[in-house]
């Protein structure tokens, strides 16, 4: 090291500058000024066609999943449906990538990118599949990997699934930097960067988003082929945006209009995500709403200046399900199907067996996602970690659940119910912070046209918000 | 827990924001706590637990820390048996008795 300020002040005042050379994009050339960006734009030209990532992630074996039918799961949510209700169940086998999760896609195209621009590595920040997928990249091309997780509590305990996933980066070659819980994390992320000249593979460029564009694609295509027409629903672990905003973004490219898209995440409420104690009383490291409420509203608290995963300009429905109900279908996704999956798939599979009730019986619903899974991300080592951080285990009403004291598996698989969660909320709360972060007390009207499209709303509904903000439109 | 000689694989600790240095966002209990860092390599000198030792990683990086401990193994598993998945497995059986199409 030469002689820099490495304290954490000097180093969170470099940010600016450590990121424009560890990303190589130029995001101002999008910016307008104003609240607006050319997301459409930045999305064309920061990032590769369709074809050409087709091209990048089949060099690299990724992609090309099948689609399973789960009868029995069907069969099974049909018994609790009314007559004539409960569509066909379906999963994209996302596990069969590289890594063991849909993952790869968006590492296949950062690590691509990365070389493709003379880096000798990368540096990801990730406690998820994420890490594990840009490290098997950087072995298929022989670039340096450098993973930084968000780990342990202050006594060292690690969440078992982020232990396994540390496992795996280390399994594929790459250097693991573990930290105990806080935002500060960022602060070593920027140190790695700066020290090392390696590439940002953030999970939210417009190639690691375009990168799970060819999941959503591929479906449609595969629906067609199959079954004659494009799937009525695809229900999507939602967490901190990219699988929704990716697959969105594929289903529309396969002409897919009509399909709805729901986005589903695990309900966390009252858990604080950078707290030392609540860190070990949660039993799901991702798609849950502690990333999936906060990145839907406010999108550009990521680790690039303007995230390309904007979940709000897709959502067409948001649900939230329950811990203990996650685990019941994944119980019944290895008893009635023979399918060992790990947990982020199953938390849409949950949302979709209760959906599906709702639905015509000649519907197809798809849960676009299943991920690997094995010790420490299985349901046994989680309820044995929740057991051991004194969550209580129950049976009943999984509505009783309270997140962090206890799970509550429901006592029939009838319990598992529909909840949503209000997006006219989200949207409203994705307004606020959009105009209080830029201090405004006026906006253009660009601004306006820009915001509608951001939230999948229309012009009224944000003159309606920015009315009770008392912010003007000029 | 053993020391560690020239050239072991080993993981050590460092202390990246004393309490007092958190960040002003972050939770009161959180804030008690030093933000902490593992990280593994080879050692680049004989160490005992606890002293400070310089490491290689795997990409290459010289890094300093106090040494956790030499070949470290991964603790996580399959966890204590779960006995309520029984009861989840043999009621979904129940539910779908001769009622499998396939």
């Amino acid at each position: 090291m030469t002689g820099r300020d490495m304290s954490y002040a000097a180093v969170m005042g470099r940010k600016n500058e450590i990121m424009k050379k560890a990303i190589g994009i130029d995001y101002q050339t999008f910016e307008s000024g104003g609240l607006a960006f050319d997301y459409e734009r930045m999305m064309r030209e920061a990032s590769y066609s369709l074809e050409e990532i087709q091209q990048i992630q089949y060099s690299t074996g990724v992609g090309n999943t099948p689609i399973l039918e789960l009868a029995n799961l069907t069969a099974l949510a049909r018994k609790f449906a009314p007559a004539g209700k409960g569509a066909r169940i379906f999963i994209k086998d996302e596990a069969c990538n590289p890594s063991g999760s849909f993952k790869a896609r968006r590492a296949a195209n950062a690590v691509y990118h990365a070389k493709k621009h003379g880096y000798k590595g990368v540096v990801t920040a990730t406690s998820g599949n994420y890490g594990a997928a840009v490290a098997s990249q950087c072995a298929m091309r022989g670039l340096k990997c450098i993973v930084v997780q968000e780990c342990y509590d202050s006594r060292m305990i690690g969440q078992p699934e982020i232990l396994e996933k540390q496992r795996a980066c280390e399994a594929y070659g790459a250097e693991v930097v573990q930290l105990t819980v806080g935002p500060e994390l960022f602060y070593t992320f920027l140190s790695l960067l700066e020290e090392t000249g390696y590439f940002n593979a953030s999970l939210y460029t417009p190639f690691g988003i375009a990168g799970v564009e060819t999941l959503g694609y591929e479906l449609v295509t595969q629906f067609r082929e199959k079954l004659g027409r494009a799937p009525e629903k695809v229900v999507i672990t939602h967490a901190g945006g990219g699988n929704v905003t990716g697959t969105a973004r594929g289903l529309l490219k396969a002409g897919a209009t009509g399909t709805e898209v729901v986005g589903a995440s695990v309900d966390l409420s009252g858990l604080h995500m950078a707290s030392d104690k609540d860190f070990n009383r949660k039993s799901f490291t991702t798609g849950h709403t502690g990333f999936g409420i906060p990145f839907a509203t406010w999108p550009d608290r990521a680790d690039v200046p303007r995230n390309a995963a904007r979940p709000l300009r897709y959502l067409d429905r948001y649900l939230l399900v329950k811990q203990g109900e996650v685990f019941y279908i994944t119980e019944a996704l290895a008893v009635l199907e023979g399918l060992e999956r790990g947990p982020a798939g199953n938390t849409s599979l949950t949302a979709a067996f209760a959906l599906a009730q709702t639905m015509d019986r000649d519907h197809f619903i798809v849960v676009q996602e299943t991920e690997y899974t094995g010790a420490g991300k299985h349901p046994l080592p989680q309820i044995s970690f929740a057991k051991q951080n004194g969550i209580e285990i129950l049976f009943g009403d999984p509505d009783t659940e309270v997140p962090g004291k206890n799970i509550v598996f429901p006592d029939s698989p009838e319990r598992i119910r529909l909840r949503d969660f209000d997006l006219a909320k989200a949207r409203t709360s994705y307004i606020r912070n959009s105009v209080t972060q830029a201090k405004r007390e006026s906006i253009s009207k660009e601004d306006l046209a820009f915001l509608a499209a951001e939230t999948k709303s229309d012009e009224n509904f944000v003159l309606g918000v920015l009315k009770e903000l008392n912010v003007s439109v000029k | 827990m053993q020391g560690a000689k020239k050239g072991d694989w080993v993981q050590i600790r460092q202390v990246v924001l004393p309490p007092e240095g958190r960040a002003p966002q972050v939770p009161e209990d959180t804030r008690g706590t030093p933000l902490l860092l593992w990280v593994k390599g080879f050692a680049q000198s004989d160490a005992a637990v606890g002293e400070t030792v310089e490491i290689e990683t795997m990409t290459g990086r010289r890094v300093k820390g106090e040494l956790c401990g030499a070949n470290p193994r991964y603790i996580h598993d399959f966890g204590n048996f779960v006995p309520e998945f029984l009861q989840v497995d043999l009621q979904l059986k129940a539910l779908m008795e001769g009622e499998i199409s396939r």
